[in-house]
């Protein structure tokens, strides 16, 4: 065994790890805010460690494989800020122990007056 | 090397799973949603650990197509719910 | 055999996300059902070999088959009762009227 299959099959360990725990905080988390962290950046950064490290199983598909990583790394928050932005504007706000908690709104106050 | 790959494949199947849990439970459409997306990631790694698996260059194809037009979908369905489509 | 207990377990949520996207009566749902029956169908035509199939499915499954169901939801109901509903009172009404 090589220097790099080692590296490789550490990094893809990890990056299953972290995938799996991705899906299960989309399991147990109470609430929607909570599930979209959970489920986007423990995923990029599990989707992202799995495909490095078959590329460092594979030095011949490196180039490939860092083309993947770029558009996972540029999609993957783009369409968890959409959902949220659309989960906000639905009127569902942060489980917080019976409490509703809107920050966002505040921020946007702030911003009206400055203008 | 293939018991690494074959545990990696079996926990994210588990994942899989969950997810598909969460989306038949989910009380919203928020919810449903969501399970997609992680659903879309984690059939993006499997793709690429399949074409290790295969050793073949061409599947990682599947795996860049689906990395660019992943995100579309979510992204319609969101602008459907805050009814600005 | 790990390979094919995989598989299995691959098919069997297919058809789970088939019978729940027949089954439900909200329609949105029942297209985010059927993304994930694409998806897992892309996943079983890599594992079968072939992958122009799986690219093909990629491209029409995800994108265009979402989008053309969710402006067609978008002109019409989101709800199938809510269809026949509308239908039964427009016909209450004309019968009134007579």
């Amino acid at each position: 065994m090589s220097i790099l299959e080692i590296i490789g099959g550490i990094l893809i360990v990890i990056g299953s790890l972290f995938l799996f725990l991705g899906a299960l905080g989309i399991y147990r988390m109470p609430d929607v805010f909570n599930r979209l962290q959970a489920g986007t950046k423990a995923t990029t950064l599990g989707a992202m460690s799995l495909i490095l490290g078959v590329g460092f199983l594979m030095p011949g598909w490196i180039l490939k494989i860092l083309i993947i990583i770029i558009f996972i790394a540029y999609s993957n928050p783009i369409s968890s800020h959409a959902l949220a932005r659309a989960m906000h504007l639905r009127k569902r706000f942060m489980y917080f122990k019976n409490e509703e908690i809107d920050a966002y709104k505040e921020i946007d106050e702030n911003n009206k007056q400055v203008k | 090397m293939n018991y690494i790959i074959y545990f990696s494949l079996s926990i994210m199947i588990l994942g899989l799973i969950l997810s598909a849990i969460r989306f038949i439970k989910g009380p919203t459409a928020g919810d449903r949603t969501v399970a997609l997306d992680t659903m879309t990631i984690i059939g993006v790694s499997g793709i690429v650990l399949t074409s290790y698996l295969f050793n073949r260059y061409i599947y990682l194809d599947v795996a860049l197509v689906y990395g660019v037009l992943g995100f579309i979908g979510v992204i319609v369905i969101a602008r459907y719910l805050e009814k600005a489509l | 055999m790990i390979y094919l207990i995989l598989t299995f377990i691959l098919l069997l949520l297919m058809i789970g996300a088939a019978i729940y996207a027949i089954w439900q009566k909200d329609l949105l749902y029942a297209v985010i059902a059927s993304g994930i029956i694409s998806l897992l169908l892309s996943i079983m035509f890599v594992l079968l070999q072939a992958p122009d199939v799986a690219l093909t499915e990629a491209a029409i499954g995800v994108a265009l088959t979402t989008i053309i169901f969710i402006i067609a939801i978008r002109n019409t109901v989101r709800f199938e009762d809510e269809h026949d509903k509308k239908i039964k009172k427009e016909k209450q009404l004309k019968s009134a009227e007579q």
